[in-house]
């Protein structure tokens, strides 16, 4: 602790930090622009100066720009001082002078921080009378706009995406006032976080172009808080809604989570939501659509329900309430995982891991701090973006502890800290079969098959810990590595294990267990991460229930005959002979969905479900942290949530128990008392009849316009506005105008600061946590009951006529809802099928060639594509690429050379 | 008594002023040209739509009575898809013409607006929107801002100068 004086009044402040996180995390507000409490500062924009005086007696002082001063005990500081006034006046005047006039039509008015601090320092007419600067602007992909005449020259963008995210493809050029931060040529932005850029920014200059397509200003949109339903890590983000239609997806700070950033993935797939192929309207197969409505649909399926024996097949993308209302409706026999088994069985397993091993997995800001870092079998920028961002940073963590902290240089001189370090990294190990975007990063990265993988992964853990099986017939090689990779994680201090079950293999899981257990064992404060293939697949294993092939058999064996499916298109789960031969048993197929898929196609009786901006629910994440998401706009009756539907359809069904609970909170509460391991689950976000001050806390701004006129095109009486049941928000503007609880924050915003950066005002410090702790429950702490696994799998060894096809995930076209929107949709590779180099020399095959091989009955015809670091014997599929037929992966594929049939040039007369 | 009988007097002297009341509606009322009545969206000199749709008026409105959604033609012009205003909520405060940056919404002075049906107030963008330049001839907006649009690139606004060429190195 220091204390400082600013304008004569003394403050404690935390020591190490400097001025400008000090002013702005006691709520002082001093404009910036360069410096980001994710980047630290750099002293480019000159624009937070101070005045700092020597001593109580100096009444003169000195001009300092306080991103770069370090906070000294009894320091004296004036930010009121005229002349330090002045001279940010003078900088905000010099910083405008080429800015263009074009606030009207730039998207991130409302919401820009040029704005704000133009405001703030008073700068309000140009006196800079000559012509302005202007540049031509570039194509940089679905995502992104580019207007380069805004910028201000900050250079925020390139230290984010090249330093911070890593990216090659952003850069800045030319010289002195003719500065140009874009590509070297137009083209697609090749990071997958670029949607960062429209938050990094503090003006136009990089702008959401699916929000330019239906563009809103902040302050119209109605708001709430939301998570993230596109991967399993969970990141916290905030929808917007205007006109009935999500308008876009902006972050939603969580120190624990995601800090400040989200990956493109998140936040531009949300555009599914108002895709054409939404199922709107209830349907039953023997009505006429037009006759439908919600009551005829209710009766229907209450009908089909109490005619036949029924099975509930739940699923990974649907919130907890609605499979457990599910589970409930049916009975617990009855209900099952709608996911591959082979999905199931390490799902299962991975909970195991966490909830009976002795590591504790980490928080994404916890993974940051990891200083040896080993993944094992997981392609993390395909399948948890975010957690490979959060890696990124980890490798700088060794070289900051060891050089930086040596130097006396503190961390947050970011150039200073960057210059030092250089091309420094801390020890990071990737075992995989296909190359990921980390291993630049990596020390080293290992190619091998999935179960070599897992060989590497048990001998790392048997050098750390001599409990942990021996892996025999290892190369030197390998034993090197392990030895290399086990010195490395045991020198660590926070030493992090990365696994999932992208791979589909349970060696590599327990493999990585293992390892982290062995650190446990030796008093290492290990951590053990584990990826998970969906957004609530941790909360559905959590919640328990059958797999999805006891469901089939339970229809085919004639022990039911209707069937329940929440949430789930089976085609993406199950192959399409099971599936056809499971629908044909089934008498009454009763679907829940937000978009009409293949599943939807079979249902007798079809629901709309609401979308994640549509309902409320709690989600677990890969940490087994428990987040709610709030809906965002009231929705017609027919569209509601699957909980909802289900509870309604129990309550015709007198089923008791469902029959008594009224809304969210109920089923909750039921849930949390029922399920063991979701216990205190209620105690996730504020109840609903939570009120600050008597008060709601309001979705929308203050400044919310047109509410008499928004519907006044139907008709000139304006409705009543809708009330929220299931929570404390209210869909209106009115309500509580202080910050609410940090579990149910609809959006930032600050008196002055309208744009991201009022962020710092719901921190207890810049960057930290969220002011009354950062939201989640975290479900599983680990035990350390686990033995260790002795199951040490075989060398890989390859079949004659056959290739061992391994899942390869693509953050753009394996998640099933992202995949309908239209800007991801532009970025989804086309199908191929990877294939070691020298298995393509034997097979004849060249590049783009189609490669024909069967898996379970299922032909499949894909171009090739040659891969080097594919092991011999294997090759990769995508994984839920759109026009790829579903096959259970890993698994081994029947290469058809017969049936290959040459392509004929086509003849054109 | 005296001041009684100067009311008296100062009352008569009335009889013989020029007559304020006018015959309306056969007669029309002068009103002046800032007169504060009927909203209506103008368009620039070009004859292009000059509203850029960039909801100040909207956020401006005491009466939240405009509600409008922005859209852009192929050449990244923007204008509004649909333009509301509920006229059985406007107090024609003429906080929107102050809030405009491109002078398209103005107040005009015009008030016989009556109908007998109140759905008839709510305006569409066909409604408001006039062939005129209003009280403001002369600006155009997209000649001043600095977005390309169709018929106007980059540099080619009032007071810019062309683009930079960003390869080279001369100050």
């Amino acid at each position: 602790m220091a204390t400082i004086h600013i304008d004569n009044k003394a403050y404690d402040v935390k020591a190490g930090k400097n001025l400008l996180e000090a002013c702005l995390s006691l709520g002082l507000d001093l404009p910036y622009f360069c410096y980001h409490p994710a980047m630290g500062s750099i002293g480019a924009c000159r624009q937070c100066a101070v005045k700092v005086y020597r001593d109580e007696n100096d009444t003169k002082g000195k001009l300092f720009m306080s991103c770069m001063e370090q906070v000294r005990d009894g320091m004296r500081v004036s930010i009121a001082d005229m002349e330090a006034k002045e001279f940010r006046a003078h900088i905000i005047g010099w910083l405008m002078t080429n800015h263009p006039h074009d606030c009207a039509v730039c998207d991130e008015g409302g919401s820009c921080h040029l704005q704000d601090m133009t405001v703030m320092t008073g700068h309000n007419y140009r006196q800079y009378r000559f012509d302005k600067r202007t540049y031509v602007n570039q194509y940089l992909g679905p995502f992104l706009n580019h207007e380069m005449n805004r910028c201000i020259q900050c250079y925020r963008c390139v230290r984010y995406y090249k330093d911070y995210a890593g990216g090659k493809d952003l850069d800045v050029f030319a010289a002195h006032n003719h500065l140009y931060f874009g590509r070297a040529e137009e083209g697609v932005l090749e990071s997958e976080f670029s949607g960062n850029l429209a938050e990094v920014c503090p003006t136009g200059v990089f702008t959401d172009k699916t929000l330019k397509q239906h563009y809103t200003r902040k302050w119209d949109l109605t708001m709430a808080p939301s998570i993230c339903h596109h991967c399993s890590l969970g990141c916290n983000t905030i929808a917007g809604e205007r006109y009935g239609t999500i308008r876009s997806i902006t972050n939603r700070y969580n120190g624990e989570v995601n800090g400040y950033f989200l990956c493109d993935r998140g936040r531009f797939g949300y555009e599914f939501v108002n895709s054409a192929g939404r199922v709107r309207k209830p349907l039953v197969r023997s009505q006429l659509p037009e006759a439908t409505d919600k009551h005829t649909a209710l009766e229907a399926a209450a009908s089909a329900i109490k005619a036949g024996r029924v099975i509930g097949i739940g699923s990974p993308r649907a919130s907890l309430e609605s499979n457990y209302v599910l589970k409930k409706l049916v009975g617990e026999d009855n209900f099952h995982h709608g996911v591959a088994d082979l999905e199931h069985d390490l799902v299962e397993l991975a909970m195991g891991i966490l909830r009976d091993g002795s590591a504790r997995t980490p928080s994404l800001r916890e993974v940051e701090k990891a200083d040896a870092v080993f993944i094992l079998g997981e392609d993390l920028t395909n399948t948890a973006p975010m957690l490979a961002l959060a890696v990124r940073q980890s490798v700088r963590q060794e070289p900051l502890l060891e050089q930086v902290s040596k130097a006396n240089i503190p961390v947050w001189q970011d150039a200073a800290a960057r210059g030092l370090v250089q091309q420094d990294k801390g020890p990071l190990f990737i075992a995989h079969y296909t190359p990921s975007k980390l291993d630049e990063l990596a020390t080293h990265t290992h190619f091998d098959s999935p179960d070599d993988i897992a060989r590497l992964g048990f001998a790392v853990a048997n050098l750390i810990h001599p409990d942990s099986p021996e892996v025999r017939e290892i190369s030197d090689q390998e034993q090197a590595l392990a030895q290399q990779i086990a010195d490395a994680l045991m020198k660590a201090n926070n030493p992090l294990i990365i696994s999932g079950t992208s791979s589909g293999s349970e060696r590599v899981l327990k493999a990585a267990a293992n390892i982290a257990q062995a650190l446990a064992a030796k008093e290492k404060s290990a951590g053990i991460s584990l990826v998970m293939p969906e957004c609530n697949s941790l909360g559905l294993a959590m919640l328990g229930g059958h797999k999805l092939e006891s469901a089939f058999d339970a229809v085919l064996n004639d022990y039911a005959d209707t069937v329940i499916i929440l949430e789930n298109d089976l085609y993406r789960r199950a192959n399409t002979v099971a599936l056809t031969r499971f629908f044909e048993k089934c008498e009454h197929v009763i679907v829940l969905d937000h978009l009409h898929n293949a599943t939807t196609e079979q249902a007798d009786i079809l629901l709309p479900a609401g979308t994640f901006s549509e309902a409320d629910g709690t989600l677990v994440n890969n940490e087994g942290r428990a987040q709610r998401f709030y809906q965002v706009h009231a929705t017609s009756d027919e569209l509601q949530e699957s909980w909802r539907w289900l509870t309604e359809l129990g309550t015709i069904m007198k089923e008791e128990e469902i029959s008594n609970w009224v809304g969210f909170d109920d089923v909750q509460k039921a849930m949390a008392h029922e399920v063991p391991a979701l216990q205190g689950i209620n105690r996730v976000s504020p109840p609903s009849d939570f009120r600050i001050a008597g008060q709601r806390i309001p979705r929308e701004p203050h400044r919310f316009s047109g509410r008499t006129s928004m519907h006044a095109g139907f008709n000139v009486s304006e409705p009543k506005p809708p009330v929220d049941p299931d929570s404390p928000l209210s869909y209106t503007m009115e309500g509580y105008r202080g910050q609410p609880p940090s579990a149910a924050i609809p959006f930032f915003w600050a008196p002055g600061w309208n744009s991201v950066q009022s962020t710092a005002k719901y921190q207890q410090e810049v960057g930290g946590h969220l002011k009354g702790g950062d939201p989640g429950l975290r479900l599983l702490e680990p035990t350390g009951t686990a033995p260790f696994s002795v199951a040490v799998p075989q060398r890989f060894i390859p079949l004659e006529g056959h290739l061992y096809m391994l899942p390869l995930h693509h953050t753009f076209g394996s998640e099933e809802l992202s995949n309908q929107a239209a800007g991801i949709m532009q970025r989804i590779p086309e199908p191929y099928v990877a294939i070691n180099a020298a298995d393509a020399v034997q097979l004849k095959l060249s590049d783009g060639q189609l490669l024909s091989f069967s898996i379970e009955g299922q032909v499949y015809q894909l171009p090739a594509k040659i891969s080097q670091t594919i092991p011999s014997g294997t090759a990769g599929m995508p994984n839920g690429l759109p026009g790829v037929p579903f096959a259970e992966l890993p698994a081994w594929a029947i290469l058809n050379r017969d049936i290959k049939w040459k392509q004929q040039p086509q003849t054109t007369f | 008594m005296f001041s009684l009988l100067r009311s008296m007097w100062l009352t008569f002297l009335h009889a013989f002023h020029k007559r304020e009341t006018i015959l309306y509606p056969e007669e029309k009322p002068f009103l002046p040209t800032r007169w504060r009545g009927r909203i209506v969206l103008t368009r620039d000199p070009d004859g292009g739509e000059r509203c850029v749709a960039c909801n100040l008026c909207a956020v401006a409105c005491p009466v939240d009575c405009i509600a409008l959604q922005a859209t852009e033609d192929e050449t990244g012009r923007r204008y509004p898809d649909f333009f509301r205003i509920n006229f059985s909520r406007c107090i024609f405060c003429g906080y929107c013409e102050d809030a405009c940056p491109t002078y398209a919404i103005q107040l005009i002075p015009d008030f016989e607006m009556g109908e007998y049906n109140r759905q008839n107030l709510v305006y569409e963008k066909k409604d408001l929107l006039i062939n005129s330049e209003g009280k403001y001839p002369g600006y155009n907006y997209y000649k001043v801002a600095g977005m390309a649009i169709g018929g106007k690139g980059k540099g080619e606004a009032e007071n810019e100068s062309p683009p930079v060429d960003i390869k080279s190195l001369i100050p």
